[in-house]
């Protein structure tokens, strides 16, 4: 009788020291450890980045810890970590809960693809933001609907239901993916909105990329959403889209860089910028930076030169780890915008 | 006095290890009280009664969660309970000597596995084989609420079959230890009156029958805070449906999901009170039944105060 009340406290006490974290680590005999968390999509990148580095420099050692966007910035704000990583932009509210100035820097992009399950069919899918709003709004419902068809010429399509498959878990994919379908669908902006976790009106929820893709492989009749990192590694199948300059883009890292490279020209200063649905011919539609969070002003400025000559090698040398990892590298624009902005770091 | 101080030490210090767990129990309800405070606050009790759950515009209510849990907990109950209690009776009472230990071993084995690895599972094997079993359901079946939904394979049911199958050792295993200490006048006293193996086994149930509810509520217990597995198979959508078919969601999984990607105060406060909410659950489930085995102790409980 003993376990009940033993179980379930363990799960409490694990969830919420979460909110705790370790301290940041400590410069001794020249070394100098840096911590940072923060988002789970960049992971394998930053942890190659971090381990080439600390060959470059064997006295800079940069630990990650990939926790969520969420948590990452919620240890940036509270000072437990020394940089954070988010695959959303901070809120205002966040930002201004945080003790100082925050330096966002976009570190590489990535993509998410519609990925389906219909058995039988001939070619490809097709589709365009409206239809994806309306599936993941539950008003189209039939593989046959005329939605479908229209952007489908030629495909025998069947009439089974749609099983609606999203990521039940908050994720910065979701942020992705929604930001895209309220950017060209204001039905679906005004019942879903924007956010890492939203409210769906239909379908089941998979955790992880990976339950979304076990999902839909499972279920016959289904579509969900992934990471484009993802698919391209389990060689999954996905569906080209259609961006805002009208031509059918199936995700690629080119594609997604180009999206980034139209963003470019009009960058805000605090590289805080959406890249869904962004202009240009070649440009991928449901696309996104991810980005490293940096205080300007930091307390440790040993620390801060070393984490400002890392981010100068990520930027630029670092980019190309990106493709062999299915990321998307940074077109060399916003890298030049990024190195000027980066002098804004207080490192003395 | 040489020889009463280490007994002074161990009673103090096992008093203190007591004192300790209670005093944890404590801290986990204030602290969880405090996280959530700002969702106390600005829902109240509605959080109890809302099917809201929309960050977006932070509006979150908790009930499609306390439904799924304690939903899938009952179902996977019912469906575990006979067959651990088949199970103990078996391995206690009937089963040859021979066949005993490996028994045990491969039911405790159960116990062993991960839930991560049970949701695999889930999803690649019993998810599709619970498809093809809604695909054949006949029409008018699918026609009562209990039934109604589209055949996904996702959802309540695999939710609570998986339960039942990770609730089974832990039922099993402690029903088999409180039958193993009935003793053995009990069944040659039945038989002396004459009883069949049938009703013999009936007094031994009888005579254990406080420390087989404790062997119940163990699992109910088990299923209420199983978190990973059943993630994986419910399709995590807050509703509140009676339809096995349907998908749906509970406490644990919510936090599981939500919570590294809450970065906003409110959200979070919202997913603590979560966690207070189950907090509070367990601890009436587990003073009910302690209730239940108190009133039931009327005759002869002993085997089930040894072990509940």
């Amino acid at each position: 009788m003993r376990l009940p009340g033993l179980v379930l406290p363990v799960l409490l006490v694990s969830a919420v020291a979460c909110g705790g974290g370790a301290p940041s680590g400590s410069e001794d005999g020249g070394a100098i450890d840096i911590n940072g968390a923060g988002a789970t999509f960049p992971y394998p990148i930053y942890s190659k980045w971090f381990f080439e580095y600390h060959a470059l420099r064997p006295d800079v050692r940069i630990n990650y810890q990939s926790i969520g966007s969420g948590g990452g910035i919620r240890q940036l704000t509270n000072r437990t970590v020394f940089f954070g990583a988010s695959d959303g932009p901070m809120t205002e509210d966040q930002i201004a809960a945080a003790p100082g100035a925050i330096l966002h820097l976009p570190t590489v992009l990535g993509a998410v693809v519609p990925i389906y399950n219909v058995p039988g069919l001939a070619a490809d899918l097709r589709f365009d933001g409206t239809l994806l709003a309306d599936i993941y709004l539950g008003t189209v419902t039939k593989w046959n609907d005329p939605a479908i068809a229209r952007l489908n010429p030629g495909v025998a399509l069947p009439a089974d239901d749609i099983v609606v498959v999203h990521r039940s878990d908050g994720s910065g994919t979701t942020f992705v993916f929604v930001d895209f379908l309220s950017k060209v669908s204001p039905a679906f902006r005004e019942r879903v909105g924007v956010a890492t976790a939203v409210s769906w009106p239909t379908g089941v929820g998979g955790k992880g990329n990976e339950g979304v893709a076990g999902l839909v492989s499972q279920t016959p009749g289904s579509i969900g959403y992934v990471e484009l990192v993802y698919a391209e590694q389990n060689r999954i199948a996905h569906g080209a889209v259609r961006n805002a300059a009208g031509a059918f883009i199936r995700a690629s890292p080119a594609a997604v860089t180009a999206a980034a490279a139209e963003a470019a020209a009009n960058m805000p200063a605090d590289f805080r910028v959406s890249i869904t649905n962004a202009p240009g011919e070649a440009a991928y539609p449901i696309a996104s930076f991810t980005w490293l969070l940096l205080y300007e002003q930091p307390e440790d400025k040993a620390r801060s030169r070393a984490m400002v000559e890392f981010m100068r090698w990520a930027l630029t040398d670092g980019q190309q780890h990106c493709e062999a990892l299915g990321y998307a590298p940074l077109p060399p624009e916003v890298v030049s915008l990024e190195l000027a902005a980066l002098e804004r770091v207080a490192v003395s | 006095m040489n020889l009463r101080s280490p007994d002074l030490g161990f009673r103090l210090s096992a008093g203190a290890f007591a004192l300790a767990l209670a005093a944890i129990v404590v801290a986990i309800g204030v602290e969880l009280t405090r996280q959530s405070w700002l969702s106390i606050t600005e829902f109240g009790f509605d959080f109890w009664r809302s099917s809201e759950w929309d960050p977006v515009s932070g509006e979150f209510g908790a009930l499609p969660f306390i439904w799924g849990t304690l939903y899938s907990s009952f179902a996977a109950l019912l469906i575990a309970t006979p067959v651990a209690l088949g199970i103990a009776i078996f391995i206690s009472e009937l089963s040859p000597s021979w066949l005993r230990t490996p028994l045990v071993f491969l039911t405790e084995l159960l116990a062993a596995i991960p839930s991560i690895v049970y949701g695999l599972w889930g999803i690649f094997v019993l998810v599709p084989a619970v498809r093809s079993l809604q695909m054949v359901t006949p029409e008018f079946l699918r026609q009562l609420p209990l039934f109604s939904g589209p055949p996904l394979g996702i959802g309540m049911l695999s939710a609570a079959l998986i339960l039942a199958i990770m609730v089974v050792p832990f039922t099993s295993a402690v029903a088999r230890e409180v039958l193993r200490t009935v003793p053995n006048t009990q069944r040659e006293g039945a038989y002396a009156l004459g009883a069949t193996r049938f009703e013999a086994i009936r007094a031994v149930m009888f005579y254990a029958r406080t420390g087989i509810v404790g062997a119940i509520m163990l699992g109910f217990g088990r299923a209420l805070g199983e978190t990973m597995a059943v993630t994986m198979v419910i399709g995590n959508n807050p509703q509140v449906s009676a339809s096995l078919f349907s998908p749906q969601h509970t406490m644990a999984a919510v936090i599981a999901n939500e919570f590294t990607e809450a970065a906003d105060d409110l959200y979070l406060h919202a997913l603590i009170e979560i966690g207070l909410v189950l907090f509070v659950i367990t601890l009436v489930v587990n003073a009910l039944s302690r209730l239940l085995i108190w009133t039931m102790a009327g005759g002869g409980g002993t085997a089930a105060r040894a072990k509940a």
